[in-house]
């Protein structure tokens, strides 16, 4: 080796780092300059008085208020949909499972996880379908689907949280409470899921995350550009990142342009917003928060 | 001796994960009824191999597929050492404020909505395509390979570092012993100790990559063409999906989708079975 080679890959390398810092960093100033200014109560309510829309149900035009309502609905339903399946399914595997069929098992779940989200998309479709033709005419394509498909999408990293989680709990602690005479449920549910709980809650975090931020599910699940606060979920609703496609293509002016804008800033804080959260969790804060106040 | 109840609990258990294995068959199988007209009129094959000729009542994928491929590989060359770079930096070469930092900003990258990087692309990195090309719209398979890099990069700096930092930490101090540069380690110790894993954050990228929607739905074009050149638009599998759905709800050309759905599940099996292929070689050794 050279001084030559050991400069170029030390160049190369720097050079590479850059290039990445950079493209970010462009990305990042350019959507914050556009839209940080253009955030305000006026862009979120239009003309509606903020307490009226969010305690009365007045409707609001021309704000992003039913988009961030929408996408809160729908996060709140699809990851409590998910986090019971998610969580239990995790449970058994790492404590019930026998080596095959765990493998058997996981493999399945880790083809769930690598489905890209469309094909959900498209199963949650033909799902609504489906339950149109054979049980209600009344099911179209509406939150529930949505909420569902979401679900469906986000089930197997509450999964694999629970499961690492459990498994990486010390042997010492896991035999402790046996050992006094308790149950194999007892030891699971006031000993180990206790002690794993930082770890299930980061990935439940992650997985709001990932129902906030998911376009392709909702598009072909009941998203539309306009129908103000979901009634009730066999309607259809509006979504922040549905919002910001939307505006990509179909803008009409600059008002709406920047709409587009200040949604994406607050679609970026919220994400990286969870994302903080999932990972000052993971450090251990809230295992102090919870057990040792 | 136990209780009714723990027998109860451990079956509500079984029961959820048979419901969650049901669902990932459930998804192939949906498809694979809606599609069911083109497999008993024997045309799902040729619907994978013919062009896409509305006009003539064909209907098959075959750009889409090659769109989808060669957007993805791009966008995985254009990554990977961009990728690896990061990680030299992270792992051996940058200052340690400085890989923190990187670190750090690549973990936070990865909570970045993809949505994002399809509305920013449309206005900063479209028309300085179109400046560069001379010609177009400037929504090319480039662009969309661009910004795609951009956001399987960080999947693979993270895997690439995880399988950095499980190299023996004697090896390392058996290459400083002898006197190695940094840049030696590097080469002769970190890359091949580690070459599984870097095979599986490529592996992974390029799941990713496939598998995504917008970035190519907002910036490829979405013509339905054989790809020629980077400056040409091309349509992948995820955006047909995408685009015929929220059109053509009730036509022959609907069935296609579902098609395209199968090719995708497929390509999600491939990517695991080689995925779990590598962990096992490298827990093996």
């Amino acid at each position: 080796m050279n001084r030559f080679g050991e400069i170029l890959v030390k160049g190369l390398s720097w050079g590479m780092g850059i290039l990445f810092l950079t493209g970010i960093s462009c990305i990042m100033v350019y959507l914050f300059s556009k839209g940080l200014g253009a955030v305000n109560l006026r862009m979120i309510f239009g003309n509606t008085p903020p307490l009226d829309a969010v305690f009365h149900g007045k409707a609001v035009f021309g704000g992003l208020f039913p988009a961030i309502a929408g996408t809160c609905l729908l996060v709140v339903f699809s990851v409590s949909l998910a986090i019971p399946l998610g969580i239990s399914t995790g449970i058994w595997l790492a404590e019930y499972a026998g080596k095959r069929m765990k493998s058997l098992f996981s493999l399945l779940f880790d083809i769930l996880a690598g489905i890209p989200s469309i094909v959900i998309g498209l199963f949650g479709f033909s799902l609504a379908i489906f339950l149109h033709r054979h049980f209600s005419q009344r099911i179209y394509p509406c939150l529930l689907i949505s909420a569902c498909s979401l679900a469906f999408l986000v089930i197997p990293y509450i999964i694999r949280t629970t499961e690492t989680a459990l498994e990486q709990i010390p042997h010492s602690i896991r035999i402790t409470a046996p050992a006094m005479g308790a149950t194999k449920l007892q030891n699971i549910f006031y000993v180990l899921v206790p002690h794993s709980l930082t770890g299930i809650l980061s990935g439940i975090i992650l997985a709001i995350g990932r129902c906030a931020e998911d376009t392709a599910v909702i598009m072909l699940t009941g998203v539309v550009a306009t129908a103000g606060i979901p009634k009730s979920l066999l309607s259809n609703y509006e979504a922040l990142p549905f919002y910001i496609y939307y505006i990509s293509s179909q803008y009409a002016d600059q008002q709406e342009l920047l709409n587009g804008y200040g949604a994406s800033v607050i679609l970026i804080l919220l994400c990286t917003g969870l994302f903080f959260m999932a990972y000052i969790i993971q450090k251990g804060l809230a295992y102090q928060a919870l057990y040792r106040a | 001796m136990r209780k009714g109840s723990d027998i109860a609990v451990e079956g509500f258990l079984f029961f959820s994960v048979l419901i969650s294995a049901v669902l990932t068959i459930s998804v192939f199988v949906f498809m694979l009824i809606f599609g069911l007209p083109l497999l008993t009129e024997g045309r799902l094959f040729s619907l994978v191999t013919d062009t896409w000729r509305p006009g003539n009542g064909f209907y098959g994928i075959q750009p889409m597929i090659a769109g989808t491929l060669l957007i993805s590989s791009l966008s995985v060359i254009i990554a990977f050492p961009v990728s690896m770079g990061c990680t030299f930096l992270i792992t051996v070469l940058a200052p340690g404020p400085f890989a923190a930092f990187l670190k750090k900003t690549v973990q936070l990258m990865t909570g970045i909505p993809t949505v994002i990087y399809g509305f920013v692309g449309i206005f900063l990195l479209v028309p300085f395509i179109r400046e560069f090309f001379q010609k177009g719209s400037g929504m090319c398979i480039l662009t969309a390979s661009l910004m795609l890099a951009l956001l399987i990069a960080p999947t693979m700096i993270l895997f690439f570092a995880d399988s950095f930092e499980r190299v023996p930490l004697s090896y390392l101090r058996a290459v400083d012993a002898l006197g190695g540069t940094p840049v030696q380690k590097l080469l002769y110790v970190f890359l091949p100790c580690a070459r599984s894993g870097i095979w599986s954050g490529v592996i992974l990228a390029l799941g990713r990559a496939l598998g995504d929607t917008l970035i190519a739905l907002m910036l490829a074009g979405n013509a339905v063409q054989m790809p020629g050149s980077l400056s040409d638009s091309a349509r992948t599998l995820t955006a047909h999906i995408a685009l015929v759905i929220a059109a053509d709800y009730d036509s022959p050309e609907f069935r296609s989708v579902f098609a395209c759905g199968m090719v995708l599940y497929l390509f999600t099996v491939i990517e695991v079975i080689i995925l779990r292929t590598l962990a096992r070689g490298r827990k093996a050794d």
